[in-house]
């Protein structure tokens, strides 16, 4: 990850740390996480509750709560339309709310809390609209009723004059989506915004996010606990467990020959789409989600891991090793973790 | 306990342990100075649970299937339409009635964060059920049952001092678990038990609990919207839709072999994690309609690419069509995609 | 995106082992400078009502003519003399153990009515609760002072009856308060689990709702304390509530009203202790509010 690369990527993170201060002293949420995304290009974030996908994606925004309370370190350039990079971790507020809703946008898992509730739909994406081009209020319910239309909402007009709470859960996502794609944005994070919705939705906006990243060439962030979606959607995944990457490719690779055992387990968690004889016990990857204030030493996963070596794994953090094929593993014995799992 | 005396359960234990008759589950709102409105939650819905068995309950949210788990558990009054527990017409039965009973049945909760009491301990919690039921029960007695109950479920003793909010989303759902079992039931409602989980720990607790099914020989409804956990852990599944079962069979043949056009578009729709596996997915249009206002004559019709003219003449009947699949769609002539 | 949203995905799981709500709800009352501050002179308050007249060398009913208002601080009389030469001090003492007594009991049985019609009201919905909620409304919409001077002028005043009248006019706020919160718990998934026990109407109010429920009910309690002595120093003050010789802060401010130029001393002493009183439960409220803060505890 040298300087060329930010030649062709809209988000370059470097060495990204999060801290928050708390009662008892720093907690730190995300540790030096790096990462890029092209233009066109999804970037998958996994992990389960606790991992930091979102608070890295919270940090890259600079929405984490202000300086005393939190402790931002490390580089996240992000080249603008104009060709201009920038470093969101250190340009004035002002710049960041004249990037954020414009060039940057975000979705949520739950736009009814995104979204005003006593406001129309329609004003809200104008105002969206408003804030960052030179528009009139004319000019921008137009292009409102554009962008409900194309987001797949039928009757685009009448929809203008809705108010959140007249909408269905997959309705408000579209909304959302129409509210992020107001300003052309060059990035989207997209945070869970199908979790909360049903399969049959969810596929949907997956489609739907799909077509409108071929039309603009944004570049997506994808923050999910679902690997199924990852599959989806995604043309390269990072996976995050206990504050670090432990592991990230392209998304074909690390699906299906992951190196990292916490990647395996949680692939094998999984349940398919199939049926079986009886009940087949589903393969569990045994405890729980370290605790940020109490990280076991070595590597966090060494508690939970099949693979673990005493003496090895409980003493030593391993760094983000080269693997092949540009996938990177976060595991001191991932080549003899490969032997093994390479064996029937 | 004198109800139990009056009338001893004809006991025919061959019998289904659950059978539910043309159920009807409405939810009226406003009234006195707002125009009444009528929310056919759940409408004619006829089926049985086997002793032992598992059904699953699928369906988007909004069909209902929440609703039908609670009615069939008799928490609330229903509308119309009976629900035999183990030979025993508890439809019309009051809450005192209910009482001995409820030893019998019982349910865990999806959100392990509003299911328990954040005022009272652990222990208090699992104890509960044996203080209800039991009200000259022994302190030292709760204490050992609960004590069990907390190593069935993996965790321990010790943990009954403690409050729920010690605890992460895994932990409480087994707490929500220990309690469910604590009494010995015999049917229990699992109402999306792991779908507020983390996927490393989904997998844990639905092994816990087909251990502990499998320990009492309990019968289940598993309510889900997770078609692949339901896969794994049903022997049938009956597919709901706008507050009907649209169809029903068992697993192997639902998945095989779907015969209802909005059972296809669901499994379509489930994402799957190999990349390689991109499919071309049935994408239903719209979302659910507002069970306020169902469309005429079969409720799917809306959203089905399949729908013809006919389909919004009547409510198609839950029909055999052998082997105890039973389906709502009148048209024969489909080639569905199965599931996998 | 709402500020919640952020601090919710942001924040840390902020899980404290082996701590009960109650001592992480003492901690956070700990922080509250103000209701710290509100405690330790209500605690002081009551140290003096109840130990100061036995310590002081005056009698609260000892005329001294030769003394007549001696103004603070005179001849040992620390706060001086009323117009019979009787030691202010003491009269303030004792009018303290009046006020803060009828205060508390007041507040004792107003949370308790109030408390019984709110889980009532809550958990039965409905009928009953509409009725219930709409019998508060209606006493609320009663201006309290009127009702209370009504009644006390046609009761016998003492402290009992004094205690029983403003309680009578106190409960509302109690009741609405428990009333809201019994409701938004109500249909939480702990209560359908108990209920799908088979428990009682009564096991659920009192045994799984009203812990719940404390907090709120703490608060309001505290705040009624405050009412109570304010009430109590209305109707004295008004001449229908504690009588002479008995001193309660009310009757020495009515007292106090003809020598407000030539002694005003007699006036500035029971106020500031009704004040000093009243914002301190004041304090102590606002303070048990935030420790006792529902949200922190449920999610």
């Amino acid at each position: 990850m040298g300087a060329p690369e930010i030649a062709t990527a809209v988000l370059d993170v470097r060495n990204l740390s999060v801290a928050f201060a708390t009662h008892t002293g720093p907690v730190a949420a995300v540790h030096d996480v790096s990462f890029t995304v092209a233009p066109g290009e999804t970037l998958a974030l996994v992990g389960e509750s606790g991992s930091g996908k979102s608070v890295t994606s919270l940090a890259v925004m600079r929405l984490t709560p202000p300086a005393p309370r939190t402790r931002l370190d490390g580089q996240a350039l992000f080249r603008s339309r104009d060709g201009t990079v920038r470093d969101l971790l250190a340009v004035p507020e002002r710049a960041m709310r004249a990037l954020r809703g414009n060039e940057i946008a975000m979705i949520f898992q739950e736009p009814m809390t995104s979204l005003n509730p006593v406001q129309r739909v329609g004003d809200q994406i104008a105002e969206a609209v408003m804030t960052h081009r030179p528009v009139g209020r004319r000019e921008a319910l137009d292009r409102a009723e554009h962008l409900l239309a194309r987001v797949g909402i039928s009757d685009a007009r009448r929809r203008l004059a809705a108010f959140p709470h007249h909408l269905s859960g997959g309705m408000r996502q579209r909304v959302m989506i129409a509210m992020a794609l107001a300003c052309d944005p060059a990035l989207l994070i997209a945070d869970e915004p199908t979790t909360a919705l049903d399969v049959t939705v969810q596929a949907q906006i997956l489609e739907l996010l799909q077509d409108l990243q071929r039309e603009t060439g944004m570049a997506i962030v994808f923050i999910t606990h679902n690997l199924g979606v990852v599959a989806e959607i995604a043309d390269r995944v990072m996976v995050m467990y206990a504050g670090r990457i432990v592991e990230q490719g392209e998304v074909g690779p690390v699906m299906r020959a992951p190196l990292m055992p916490y990647t395996q387990g949680l692939l094998r968690a999984v349940p398919t789409l199939t049926v079986s004889d009886g009940f087949v016990p589903l393969t569990s990857i045994p405890g729980t989600v370290p605790s940020p204030t109490a990280l076991p030493p070595g590597c966090a996963f060494e508690p939970r891991c099949p693979y673990a070596l005493p003496g090895l794994c409980d003493a030593t953090t391993p760094p983000l090793d080269d693997a092949f094929d540009g996938q990177q593993v976060r595991c001191l014995r991932w080549d003899a973790v490969a032997a093994l799992e390479a064996r029937p | 306990m004198s109800i139990m005396a009056l009338t001893p359960p004809p006991i025919p234990r061959d019998g289904p342990l659950l059978r539910v008759d043309r159920l009807r589950q409405w939810f009226s709102s406003g009234g006195f100075m707002s125009p009444r409105l009528t929310v056919r939650a759940v409408e004619d819905v006829t089926f049985e649970i086997g002793r032992g068995e598992i059904l699953g309950l699928v369906g988007e949210s909004g069909s209902g299937k929440s609703t039908l788990g609670r009615a069939v558990l008799r928490v609330t009054d229903l509308t119309d339409g009976r629900v035999v527990f183990d030979g025993q017409d508890v439809s019309t039965l009051s809450k005192r009635q209910l009482r001995p009973l409820r030893a019998r049945m019982q349910m865990i909760f999806q959100d392990p964060f509003a299911s328990l009491n954040p005022r009272m301990t652990v222990g208090q919690i699992v104890g509960a059920p044996l203080r209800i039921q039991n009200p000259g029960i022994s302190r030292s007695e709760v204490e050992a049952r609960v004590g069990d109950a907390l190593r069935t479920v993996g965790l321990a003793d010790s943990h009954a001092e403690r409050y729920p909010h010690e605890f992460s989303g895994g932990q409480r759902q087994r707490i929500g678990i220990a309690r469910a079992f604590v009494l010995a039931p015999d049917f229990l409602v699992a109402d999306e038990p792991v779908s507020a989980l983390d996927v490393s720990i989904q997998a844990q607790v639905v092994n816990l609990l087909m251990e502990i099914k499998r320990k009492l020989d309990l019968t289940i409804l598993f309510i889900s919207h997770d078609l692949a956990v339901v896969g794994h852990v049903c022997d049938r599944v009956a597919v709901m839709y706008l507050g009907r079962i649209v169809e029903i069979a068992d697993t192997r043949t639902l998945f095989r072999n779907p015969r209802h056009p909005y059972t296809e578009a669901l499994f379509s729709a489930v994402p799957v994690a190999d990349p390689s596996r991109r499919r071309q997915r049935i994408l239903l249009k719209g979302d659910l309609p507002s069970p306020l206002a169902p469309p005429s004559g079969c409720a799917f019709r809306t959203r089905c690419r399949y729908a013809i003219p006919a389909c919004a003449e009547a409510v198609p009947p839950l029909a055999h069509i052998g082997g105890g699949h039973q389906k709502a769609c009148i048209r024969d002539d489909l080639a569905l995609q199965p599931a996998c | 995106m709402s500020s919640a949203t952020v601090a919710a995905a942001v924040l840390p799981n902020r899980r404290l082992a082996g701590t009960s709500p109650r001592s992480r709800a003492w901690g956070r009352f700990k922080r509250h400078r103000l209701a710290m501050f509100g405690s330790g002179v209500i605690l002081v308050l009551v140290f003096a009502v109840i130990f100061g007249p036995m310590i002081l060398p005056f009698d609260p009913l000892h005329i001294d003519l030769r003394h007549r208002f001696a103004p603070p601080p005179g001849n040992g009389h620390l706060f001086g003399t009323d117009q019979l030469g009787r030691d202010l001090l003491v009269r303030l003492l004792m009018a303290g153990r009046i006020s803060l007594t009828i205060g508390f009991m007041a507040m004792v049985v107003s949370t308790l009515i109030g408390t019984s019609v709110g889980v009532t009201a809550g958990y039965y919905g409905g009928l009953v609760g509409t009725v219930l909620m709409r019998i508060v409304d209606a006493v609320l919409c009663f201006p309290s002072v009127f009702l209370l001077l009504a009644l006390a002028a046609f009761i016998k005043p003492s402290i009992l009856t004094i205690t029983l009248i403003i309680a009578a006019t106190g409960w509302m706020e109690v009741a609405r308060v428990v009333q809201a919160q019994i409701k938004a718990l109500r249909h939480r998934d702990f209560i359908l689990a108990a209920e799908m026990l088979g428990a009682s109407g009564r096991y659920v109010m009192t045994r799984e709702l009203l812990p719940n429920a404390a907090g709120p009910i703490i608060v309001a309690a505290t705040l009624t304390v405050a009412r109570a002595i304010l009430a109590e120093a209305y109707v004295s003050f008004l001449g229908y509530g504690i009588q002479a010789p008995t001193a309660s802060w009310g009757n020495m401010l009515n007292n106090a009203q003809q020598y407000l130029n030539s002694a005003p001393w007699l006036a500035i002493f029971p106020g500031l202790m009704i004040t000093l009183a009243v914002t301190s439960f004041n304090f102590i409220g606002d303070g048990l509010r935030d420790a006792l803060d529902a949200r922190m505890d449920l999610t």
